[in-house]
């Protein structure tokens, strides 16, 4: 119970941290941040149900009015904003993430949390994120998706690092590993 | 830790949490039935008075929290202008910036505190029902806390990284800070169980009232 407790906790302010890392800018001007890489990380490590309670008490104190959102953002306006589906999308994300990460345990956990993070992170992920730029800029889905495809490239490098960072983590602290115990 | 929360204290300040969050809510929803850009505009008018209410400060930071829309707003621009919607083009972009500028007042002019006291009353129907929400007050205590310790570390490690590589440091560091907040993780847990676990305070409390 603690050690959930706890394991919730320090995740959720490990993706705050890692939001507030510099962000890398891709060669074609796409400003990626690593925040997304945390709720990837929450989710192969954590597992389904912890993984998706990090990322939700995360989003649960960046609508408190925290500045943990990456730019140092927060507030309840975030939730009205283009980019609200995907803030919102993190818990379901990680939830995913964790989800897949626990039924496939047959292959290596390098493949194992690559793909989690990819269908996580980045397909459920990115619906979530679609749906809500459609409905606050009173696009199209196409037309969203277009918007947000720039973006798409960034995080399918974070899902392949997500992957093998989990493999590392896995060897160095295999009894803090709540997704394959 | 930075807080999103004003500098001033303004008249907003003195409205209480509960029914400040219900008016927001019934505003948003209000904006999406607003077609028109001549009343959307004055909403906005209607806004910045209130910003304007709290002071030339406090109006000066509401602007800047606005900022980061900048990208959309040009997005925006760009699609409505090409397709010659420009009236559809300005509804959209008030309302984006109505919508934002008003939830941020919100949470400008409420104290942290206040809305923690306010998600307690929320959650207080679980209560009732027995599930505990004390699981949830420590969680926030310890997101708050341990932000600003894993955040320094990174600092740290991205500094070591710098004095033995030309590179810069960016996701290489990522391994170490997780390993890091994995270790803290299992101390600190391990002291809440040595301190008699997460429920202590609820225990010593029913004790007292029973």
């Amino acid at each position: 119970m603690e050690r959930s407790i706890v394991f919730i906790a320090l995740f959720a302010a490990l993706i705050a941290v890692l939001g507030l890392i510099p962000k890398i800018t891709l060669p074609f001007g796409v400003p990626i941040t690593a925040q997304s890489l945390g709720v990837m990380l929450c989710g192969t490590i954590l597992g389904s149900k912890r993984g998706g309670l990090a990322a939700l008490l995360f989003v649960g104190l960046v609508a408190l009015g925290l500045p943990l959102l990456s730019g140092g953002r927060g507030g309840l306006g975030l939730f009205v904003s283009p980019s609200a589906g995907f803030l919102i999308g993190f818990p379901v994300a990680a939830f995913v993430t964790g989800l897949v990460m626990e039924k496939w345990k047959t292959t290596q956990v390098a493949l194992a949390a690559g793909v989690a993070a990819l269908v996580g992170c980045v397909l459920v992920l990115y619906c979530f994120g679609i749906v809500g730029m459609a409905i606050t800029l009173q696009k199209s889905l196409p037309v969203a998706t277009t918007l947000v495809a720039w973006f798409i490239v960034g995080d399918l490098i974070k899902a392949v690092i997500a992957g093998f960072l989990t493999q590392a983590l896995r060897k160095a602290r295999p009894q803090s590993f709540f997704s394959r115990t | 830790m930075i807080s999103l929360h004003s500098p001033v204290k303004t008249l907003w300040h003195s409205i209480r949490v509960g029914p400040k969050f219900v008016l927001l809510c019934v505003a948003t929803v209000a904006l999406f039935y607003i077609h028109s850009p001549l009343l959307q505009l004055l909403v906005l008018g209607f806004v910045a008075l209130l910003y304007v209410v709290g002071g030339a400060t406090f109006f000066t930071v509401g602007v800047k929290r606005l900022w980061f829309l900048w990208p959309f707003l040009l997005v925006i621009g760009l699609w409505h202008g090409l397709t010659n919607t420009y009236a559809q083009g300005i509804v959209i972009s008030l309302r984006l910036l109505n919508a934002v500028a008003l939830a941020n007042l919100v949470t400008m002019t409420t104290q942290l505190d206040d809305i923690i006291d306010g998600v307690s009353v929320l959650l207080s129907p679980l209560r009732r029902f027995g599930f505990s929400t004390r699981p949830v007050e420590l969680a926030i205590a310890l997101v708050i806390r341990f932000t600003p310790i894993i955040f320094e570390r990174s600092h740290a490690l991205a500094e070591s990284w710098r004095a033995r590589s030309v590179k810069r440091a960016r996701w290489r560091i990522v391994l170490p800070l997780t390993l890091s907040a994995i270790d803290d993780a299992e101390h600190v847990a391990e002291a809440l169980r040595a301190r008699g676990g997460a429920h202590i305070r609820e225990a010593t409390e029913n004790e007292s009232s029973g």
